[in-house]
């Protein structure tokens, strides 16, 4: 008999359906692969896993009942910290439902702003997952070769937003800062030094026996599993579903551009890979563009919100596309300084979900290849 | 009390100066994989202690001595800490036999190769008791990788040993790189390229390296079979990899690159300078290549290495036999 | 046919390890990209945009005494609550004002009380709390205050992060008067610029 009887609430509960001969394995909260808190509990079966199921709330700082205390304005900050690799997607949602609720217009160069840097975060964040991800497959190196060329675009990132990771540069009714020519020249010069780095990544990683043998046909994720778990993103693309916020439900200026939106249809590890590899590159795309086009202007609207401002009574919803899936925001106001009830909607909770089903019978390996081919953000899971 | 024999006095000093050996090269492993690692992805390494970091290693050594060896609770605590020590010790032994000069051998053994091959074997042991002792669900899936793995890379890589043995008809080391000549056309891997691949890749998995470092995979088991040491009791471990690493590199120079034969001077520095070269190549794989999956691993091993390895030795026999 | 072709696969793939050691050697043979930290320190183009801790902006004539007005917007914009300012009370009157004060409203004339000087006795910022967002800068009216370019700032101690602005202002500006004495043409002062 054990004086202390072992394990948690969640151990206690899970153990009661396992099989015999089996072993219950807690992966995480601190585990090198979990990619922060996360914790997976595992029924395993020699190296197979029989069960799995993710335990979450290590991580929640209650940003919705934030929101609650807090004036319009002054809950920018907290989106971005909701999920920390693609902020500007949190940004854009937020910005983007008070203005609808509020009816303000945007000027068209703000908008222009808010895609360039968007587009150039969720490169940023690509990146880092993709890096994160060979770690989690055991290569070391690529990491390093990914956060030089990240480096690159948080420096010129710094420029206009002020910050390297947790951005919240966004305003209601435009952005905080106008980018000034220099930006937009070393942004016109960056995109082309990022396409002639992609070929390297290819040959290192995408192309290696090793990586092709340990992801295709791992995970499969197919069309019908992602919507009944309302999975999005590059899981949804990797199962063969165009679906795309930004262009499903367009906002600001993206129907302007010239851009394709990558999809596949293995809907294993492979094709979310590739899926994002793709994306990095149609997003060179957008920034290219929008840096040529963008037009001259305000970059705030005249009146800028004041601390104290109040927005009208009423309802609203806006969804963005962040480079793990659909963002979406739904605010409820009562026309005071704060809003009443906000609700955050984190494409990484409804992802995060699908691991249970999706890594039944796969080897411990697999599951971690599967895990990290969910691109997931603790913060933004647990909110 | 007659006399002392002169073979036990020899085989202590050998073992003395193996020790040393073993433990400056340890220390000189640990900077140039950090240094290479560090420069391939393109950063400096250690640099900070000594100059260029160079006294890094010892610095790290001094860390892990300092630290306290902690027994974790309902852990078996002799097996615990057998396992290190049984990981260590035998790795002595096996550099008894090695050929590092035309007269430096610690211990000329007829069947020098066998004992090799033999007390290699002790290390899966080691790594089995650290899993099991360690009462660590994590230690114990690494352990099992790590049996399953050594006991299936152990086969090929005898079967290429072993094409060597038949072609020069010998078990003793010191004959077999005497029997090979200065220049690199006249070293064995030339004749048997196929036993060298499967050798050095068949070694990359005896020696849990990485692309084959499964059995302390961080990212699955966060460090396999020696999650549960601290200090010295994972130093042992650690030292224990580099030692035979170093062991398999240099029976690799042994049977396949001519030992400490080379052009112009014949030599011990030869000997030390391939075997580096081995080594580094090892270092430049472990940080480019993603690690494989387990049953992946196996696959390769008994679907690819064992066929070609069996083949290999068919052929050598036959060509021996006729010749 | 298939097992031809799997196996030609396999092959195949071995050519993309070799691929994979090319790329990673010549890295090896690379420059290397990061920065010896104390040796080296990142450019100052790299810094531009850089927010450090708040700092008070000095008035243009006397760089040692604030522009602030105490108007207190930036404390109630910001959202961390990491700003805390004490306005500058009126002057207490000394008793022969009082008494000459007391007189003239007796004599039915208008008396003149004297004002709260419109600048703050402490500005108290706690750079623990601050989300480094803006808003306190975007809200000033006058420009009061700005983030500063410190990117070495770091501390084991929790109380270095609250910080008495007032009194940093102080400081730096003495500094600056007497870098100024110092070398007064040779370089403009490299802090004084707008951020
Ligand atoms: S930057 Fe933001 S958090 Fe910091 S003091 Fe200003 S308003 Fe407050
Ligand atoms: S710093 Fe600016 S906003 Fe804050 S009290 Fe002073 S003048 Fe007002």
């Amino acid at each position: 008999m054990n004086a202390f009887p072992e394990g948690d609430f969640y151990t206690h509960h899970f153990e009661k359906g396992a099989r015999e001969n089996t072993m219950i394995l807690n992966m995480g909260p601190q585990h090198p692969s979990t990619h922060g808190v996360l914790r997976v509990i595992l029924e395993l079966d020699g190296e197979y896993i029989v069960r799995a199921e993710p335990v979450l709330g290590y991580l929640h700082r209650m940003h919705e009942k934030m929101a609650e205390v807090k004036s319009w304005v002054q809950f920018m900050p907290n989106m971005g910290r909701v999920d920390y690799l693609h902020p500007l997607a949190w940004n854009h949602a937020w910005v983007g439902a008070v203005e609808k609720l509020a009816e303000i217009e945007v000027p068209e160069r703000a908008e222009y702003i808010r895609v360039i840097t968007s587009e150039l975060n969720r490169i940023s964040s690509h990146l880092l997952w993709w890096g994160a991800y060979l770690l989690d497959l055991g290569a070391f190196t690529p990491i390093m070769y990914a956060f030089d060329d990240r480096e690159r675009i948080l420096d010129l990132m710094q420029k206009p937003t002020g910050s390297r990771l947790t951005y919240s540069s966004f305003r209601i009714g435009g952005v905080m800062n106008d980018l000034d020519d220099g930006f937009l020249k070393d942004c016109a010069e960056l995109v082309p030094y990022l396409r002639s780095r992609l070929p390297m990544y290819k040959d290192l990683v995408t192309e290696n026996v090793i990586l092709r043998k340990r992801i295709e046909d791992v995970g499969h994720m197919d069309k019908d599993m992602c919507m009944r778990y309302g999975a999005t993103g590059p899981l949804i693309r990797g199962a063969g579903v165009k679906h795309d916020t930004r262009i499903i439900e367009p906002y600001s200026v993206y129907d302007k551009f010239d851009w394709e939106v990558p999809v596949y249809k293995e809907a294993d590890a492979m094709a979310r890979y590739m899926v994002r590899m793709d994306e990095i590159e149609q997003s060179l795309r957008i920034v290219e563009q929008a840096v040529a086009m963008i037009p001259d202007g305000d970059f705030m609207i005249k009146k800028r919100p004041k601390p104290a401002w109040k927005a009208p009574a009423g309802e609203a919803y806006f969804a963005s596309e962040s480079a793990r899936g659909k963002v979406g925001i739904h605010i409820v106001s009562d026309g005071s300084k704060t809003p009443y009830r906000v609700k955050l909607r984190a494409p990484g909770f409804s992802n995060l979900n699908v691991f249970a089903e999706c890594s039944k019978g796969t080897m411990l390996a697999d599951a971690v290849a599967i895990l990290g081919s969910l691109d997931m953000v603790i913060p933004e899971i647990d909110r | 009390m007659s006399q002392i024999p002169v073979e036990l006095v020899k085989i202590l000093i050998a073992l003395v100066a193996v020790a040393a050996f073993v433990g400056l090269n340890g220390l000189v492993l640990v900077y140039l994989e950090r240094k290479v690692a560090g420069h391939i992805q393109r950063r400096p390494g250690p640099f900070e202690v000594g100059p260029h970091g160079l006294l890094q290693p010892l610095a790290d050594a001094v860390k892990l001595i300092g630290k306290q060896l902690f027994t974790p609770k309902n852990a078996d605590g002799f097996l615990f800490w057998l396992a290190p020590i049984l990981s260590f010790m035998p790795v002595l032994l096996l550099f008894l036999p090695l050929p590092f000069g035309p007269k430096l051998t610690g211990m000329n053994l007829n069947l020098g190769l066998l004992l090799i091959l033999a007390f290699s074997g002790l290390n899966v042991l080691a790594t089995c008791l650290a899993g099991w002792g360690s009462n660590n669900k994590y230690g114990i899936l690494g352990a099992a990788r790590a049996v399953s793995q050594s006991v299936a890379y152990e086969i090929p890589l005898l079967l290429s040993v072993l094409a060597i043995a038949f072609q020069t008809g010998s078990l003793n080391l010191s004959e077999v790189v005497a029997g090979q000549g200065s220049w690199p056309w006249q070293w064995n891997f030339m004749v048997q390229p196929l036993a060298f691949i499967i050798f050095f890749v068949s070694a990359l998995g005896e020696t849990n390296r990485a692309p084959f470092d499964l059995a302390e995979a961080e990212s699955e088991l966060t460090a396999g079979f020696h999650t549960e040491y601290s200090g010295m009791g994972f130093g042992m471990f650690f030292l224990a990899e580099y030692a035979n690493m170093i062991v398999v590199c240099s029976v690799a120079v042994a049977l396949f690159l001519g030992g400490w034969n080379g052009p112009f001077f014949d030599g011990a520095w030869w000997f030390l300078a391939k075997v580096y070269v081995l080594l580094l190549v090892m270092i430049w794989l472990r940080w480019t290549f993603p690690r494989v999956r387990f049953d992946q691993l196996l696959n390769l091993n008994w679907k690819w290495l064992m066929p070609l390895a069996l083949l290999n030795l068919l052929i050598t026999a036959f060509v021996t036999k006729l010749s | 046919m298939t097992a031809i072709k799997k196996i030609w696969d396999n092959v195949s793939g071995l050519w993309s390890l070799v691929v994979g050691l090319k790329i990673t050697g010549k890295a090896f043979m690379d420059k290397q990209v990061t920065l010896h930290y104390p040796r080296e320190t990142v450019s100052d183009s790299q810094l531009e945009g850089f927010r450090g801790p708040l700092e008070l902006v000095g008035k243009p004539k006397v760089p040692a005494s604030p522009k602030c007005i105490a108007c207190m917007m930036c404390v109630s914009a910001c959202p961390s609550g990491c700003i805390s300012i004490t306005k500058a009370k009126a002057p207490k009157p000394t008793e022969a004002e009082l008494q000459a004060m007391k007189e003239a409203e007796e004599r039915g004339e208008k008396v003149v009380k004297p004002k709260a000087p419109k600048e703050p006795t402490k500005f108290m910022y706690d750079f623990s709390l601050c989300s480094l967002c803006g808003s306190c800068v975007e809200n000033c009216a006058v420009g009061a205050i700005r983030f500063s370019d410190n990117v070495y700032f770091a501390s084991t101690d929790r109380n270095a992060f609250k910080m008495d602005l007032l009194y940093r202002l102080e400081v730096k500006g003495q500094r600056q008067e007497q870098a100024k004495a110092e070398s007064a043409p040779q370089e403009p002062e490299k802090s004084t610029k707008e951020g």
